[in-house]
């Protein structure tokens, strides 16, 4: 069952627009990540989704309940939709201890004075804020600061909860910490979470699905992290995930040849499709460097020792390469190079896309 | 995506807006309307010529003409002293700067009328203490210094007005990231050349809306002119405007030279404003940060104790010696007399404070019209502010026009206005009662009002109301339970702004008292003018120490409620 329907929505401001004509279904219990670019037109959706934006056409539903159609006149405001939401700035009140911004919500709703006491502790104890509750905002780090954003978030037992890059503003290690606790917790609780974000990592680290957005706000593609990482439908999701190598190829009758050269691609499977220009995409980790052996024969134009890794450039009859190796490899198997040492290039994994279609998408 | 969700609320915000605008068009666009209308506008018919008329007969003409000479004047030579200080206290070693810089703000709080009383009884080309000593220890046959003059007149308002100038650049000069300056340094320029190229350019913004706001301010002053330039027929714009509608009683001529020389002094506030603006607004501004930084200071060496030095004798000169001044005159018991022991008492202070009707009566109107205004400013304008930076709903635009409008009105057209606007002609008479000063405080502090809410509104981000909305909170629940709270302290700013200038006002209360109305500013002007020095100076004095206890209370309030 879809907890969220989100039917051809339209948003823009006067001098862009940002979202044209979106569908969007996340279903309940599941947590659900909207990943793109900055800017993409991701936080327009969640806000759209929490009521504090209007769309100009579509229907949004919640719970099969319309919150949001303006043809029928109907505009639920966002204190009525029952949504959670975590801001990227925590959002928590400066003026108000811990115990009285988790409360809140339950003040608003009128529930008695023991029972606030009572699901405040609770909530104050799960989010591991524990003998925190009568400090200040000031006086908290910011990963406490979102701990309390959360709690205020959970505590009124909503069915569903947004998350706006809620750990872009904490440092990594404990951004790293803080999105298994967010996932520990939705699990838990059972509640459905729409969570917004840039960082490909975190997407795929606790979603149940995942969304990729371009720049123009159009979703490329949804599926499980496994999906998206694996089977990228087009180049743009597969250069979202991450950094990848795209390198010419022609089509030469039956043969795929590199670049301007004459040696084929050492790869079985071949394009479908009646073009003759074809670029192969792959990731540096999926590419095998030796210094003689099987594949393409190309130099090394630049060697980059990054600790745990080697990277190098290679050149392979006019189009260039990254490729990734970890550094006790390459001591091991004699095979850290030099700018302009000849190695040989084979492939772990490939995606074929047509050079037309890749035109226009923005590359690292 | 600024944007608190409005359109749920319809009613409410358009409410709110309908409010904000009513109380602005009436408390400041309908006046400064009537006097553009009465400016043109002759037995029902478009006059322009009539009102270059007016402008060329010789009176408004010198008035013009002495307005800007006047401002010209105060602009430049306060803009030197201020820039030439903040540089002193944030870029050299001088000694004491933090003590120094607290003490060249302490112009701002004094009421330069005061202050040109005290310069006229000490530099009065007869009769000035300083000329007198002179012509009597040293055989001086004529004064040292003549302060009613252009120049004399220019000076006291430089020593009231540089702090203007002097704050801007001083925050100006502290946020400067010393980056820039260094990168010049190490590609070998010399702190000449760093100054002249990199440091002057980087602050010139702020030095010259600090002079625009000093221009703004001098050519709509009445109280220092008044004071130093009637005895040699030296007046400005205000000035002028008050003498004739003082004289006539209010008659059609000199309402109609007032509402011309009111819009002359309009026309010029908005190019002053827009100026500012541009000025503010062009770029050059974003180098500069909200940082704070160290920046390199200049070692004055030699220069260090005779600066410091030249530095306490210019706080000694302007702050020290006027007040001490109107203190010892305030407890003369005749005006002439030496300021020997046996000549001096508290009983002035005693009489003004509970015996003298007009003076006891000026202070309670002063306090009671100075905390009303605050109070109902402070609601009208944390209100206005709100829509302006917070909500967004259609016909907004007019609103920040006329928001705007508040900055550029001086005091005495607003007078003007209000006396056009409450006489009678629109069914309300309140003219001769406290009331129309009232009304006219409220316009005149409403740029106050709006600039201190909308600092305060600003720093309350939107996703904290969002949060609470989307914690189930209405619009109302947010506005009382989140946004109050946390512009509470911009309010409570707004407030003291507002009561503590008022305590002291005069080019508004001067057009508009009527005997039993007099305020504390009108109370030590007319005395004064009446030849009731002493008591004029022991009034002055202890508006002197309230303002002083006042600025204290509200220091250590705002300090205390982190603003």
């Amino acid at each position: 069952m879809d907890i969220i329907r989100v039917e051809g929505v339209t948003k823009g401001y006067p001098d862009h627009p940002v979202l044209s004509d979106l569908t969007l279904s996340i279903k309940k219990g599941e947590c659900f990540t909207l990943l793109g670019p900055s800017g993409c037109g991701k936080t327009v959706l969640l806000r759209l989704i929490a009521g504090f934006e209007s769309p100009e056409s579509g229907k949004i539903f919640i719970d099969d309940t319309p919150v949001a159609d303006l043809d029928a006149g109907i505009e639920v405001p966002p204190e009525n939709r029952g949504i959670g939401v975590v801001f990227q700035d925590y959002a928590v009140w400066p003026h108000m201890t811990v115990f009285e911004n988790i409360a809140y919500p339950l003040k608003i709703a009128q529930r008695p004075k023991d029972e606030i006491q009572s699901r405040v502790m609770e909530m104050v104890d799960i989010v591991g804020m524990h003998g925190l509750d009568k400090r200040l905002p000031s006086e908290l780090s910011g990963g406490q600061q979102q701990r309390v954003a959360l709690a205020r978030a959970l505590v009124g037992k909503p069915s569903l909860m947004l998350l706006d890059e809620p750990l872009s503003n904490l440092d990594a290690n404990l951004r790293e910490e803080m999105r298994f606790e967010i996932k520990e917790l939705q699990q838990k609780l059972g509640v459905t979470v729409l969570y917004v974000t840039h960082d490909q990592e975190i997407g795929l680290a606790i979603s149940d699905r995942v969304a990729i957005m371009d720049e123009k706000g159009v979703i490329q593609q949804i599926g499980t992290p496994w999906e998206i990482f694996e089977r990228p439908v087009n180049p743009f999701v597969f250069n979202f995930m991450g950094i990848a190598n795209f390198i010419d190829v022609r089509r030469d009758g039956p043969n795929f040849f590199v670049g301007t050269g004459t040696q084929p691609i050492p790869w079985a499977e071949k394009p479908v499709g009646d073009a003759t220009a074809w670029v192969a995409g792959f990731r540096p980790s999926d590419v095998t460097i030796s210094r003689e052996g099987h594949g393409l024969r190309g130099v090394v134009r630049r060697a980059n020792f990054l600790g745990a890794m080697m990277d190098y450039l290679v050149e392979i009859d006019g189009t260039q390469l990254r490729t990734a190796l970890e550094t006790h490899r390459a001591i091991s198997e004699n095979l850290i190079l030099q700018a302009g040492d000849t190695c040989n290039i084979d492939f772990l994994a490939l995606h074929w896309f047509e050079a037309e279609k890749l035109k226009g998408v923005k590359m690292e | 995506m600024s944007a608190v969700k409005t359109k749920s609320s319809f009613g409410v915000a358009q409410l709110i807006l309908f409010l904000s605008i009513a109380i602005l068009v009436v408390v400041v666009a309908f006046p400064v309307m009537l006097i553009l209308f009465n400016a043109f506008w002759v037995e029902d018919h478009f006059n322009f010529q009539g009102a270059i008329e007016i402008l060329k007969q010789p009176a408004t003409y010198e008035a013009l003409r002495n307005s800007l000479i006047i401002a010209t004047m105060s602009t430049v030579g306060s803009t030197i002293v201020g820039t030439f200080f903040a540089w002193l206290v944030t870029r050299t070693d001088l000694p004491h700067k933090t003590f120094m810089k607290s003490m060249f703000l302490v112009p701002f709080m004094l009421p330069s009328f005061i202050g040109a009383m005290a310069w006229k009884m000490l530099l009065s080309p007869n009769a000035g203490f300083i000329n007198r000593f002179f012509m009597d220890n040293f055989g001086f046959t004529g004064p040292v210094f003549n302060i009613y003059s252009y120049l004399g007149i220019s000076l006291v308002e430089v020593m009231y007005l540089f702090p203007f100038v002097f704050i801007q650049v001083c925050g100006a000069l502290e946020r400067m990231d010393p980056t820039l300056e260094e990168s010049a340094r190490i590609s070998g320029a010399g702190l000449f050349t760093i100054t002249r190229k990199i440091t002057i350019p980087l602050v010139l913004p702020s030095i010259l809306s600090g002079a625009l706001l000093i221009m703004l301010y001098s050519m709509a002053h009445f109280g220092t002119v008044a004071v130093l330039g009637i005895e040699n027929g030296i007046y400005n714009i205000p000035v002028l405007i008050y003498e004739r509608i003082h004289q006539s009683a209010g008659s059609f001529e000199s309402i109609r030279l007032g509402t011309v020389l009111a819009t002359v002094l309009v026309v010029s506030a908005a190019f002053i404003i827009w100026l500012q603006r541009k000025i503010l607004g062009s770029g050059h501004y974003q180098i500069i940060g909200g940082k704070s930084f160290r920046p390199m200071e200049l070692k004055l060496r030699g220069l260090r104790i005779p600066m410091m030095i030249f530095c306490f004798a210019c706080i000694g000169f302007t702050i020290v010696l006027p007040t001490v001044v109107i203190f010892l005159v305030g407890s003369l018991k005749t005006y002439g007399l030496s300021f020997s022991p046996e000549n001096l008492s508290l009983d002035n202070f005693k009489f003004i404070l509970f015996e003298f009707d007009v003076t006891r009566d000026a202070i309670f109107n002063s306090v009671s019209l100075g905390f009303t205004a605050a109070i109902i400013t402070m609601f009208a304008g944390v209100m206005i502010s709100y829509v302006i930076v917070k909500m967004n709903v259609r016909g907004k635009g007019i609103l920040e026009f006329l928001g705007m409008l508040p900055f550029s009105v001086p005091g005495s057209v607003i007078a003007l206005g209000v006396i056009l606007a409450w006489s009678g002609q629109f069914g309300i008479n309140i003219y001769n009662t406290v009331w129309i000063i009232l009304v006219a405080y409220i316009a005149r502090y409403m740029a106050f009002s709006l600039k201190a809410n909308s600092a305060a509104l600003e720093q309350v981000h939107d996703s904290l109301v969002e949060a609470s909305r989307a914690c189930g909170a209405t619009m109302w629940q947010s506005l009382r339970d989140i946004v109050l709270p946390l512009v509470r302290p911009g309010m409570l700013a707004a407030f003291f702004l507002i009561f503590l200038p008022a305590l002291r006002e005069l080019t508004v209360s001067i057009m508009l008292y009527a005997p039993t109305t007099r305020t504390i500013g009108v109370a030590i002007y007319t005395l004064n003018e009446d030849g009731e020095t002493v008591l004029s100076a022991a009034l002055a004095a202890i508006a002197l120490i309230i303002i002083v206890v006042g600025q204290t209370i509200i220091n250590k309030v705002t300090k205390k409620a982190g603003v």
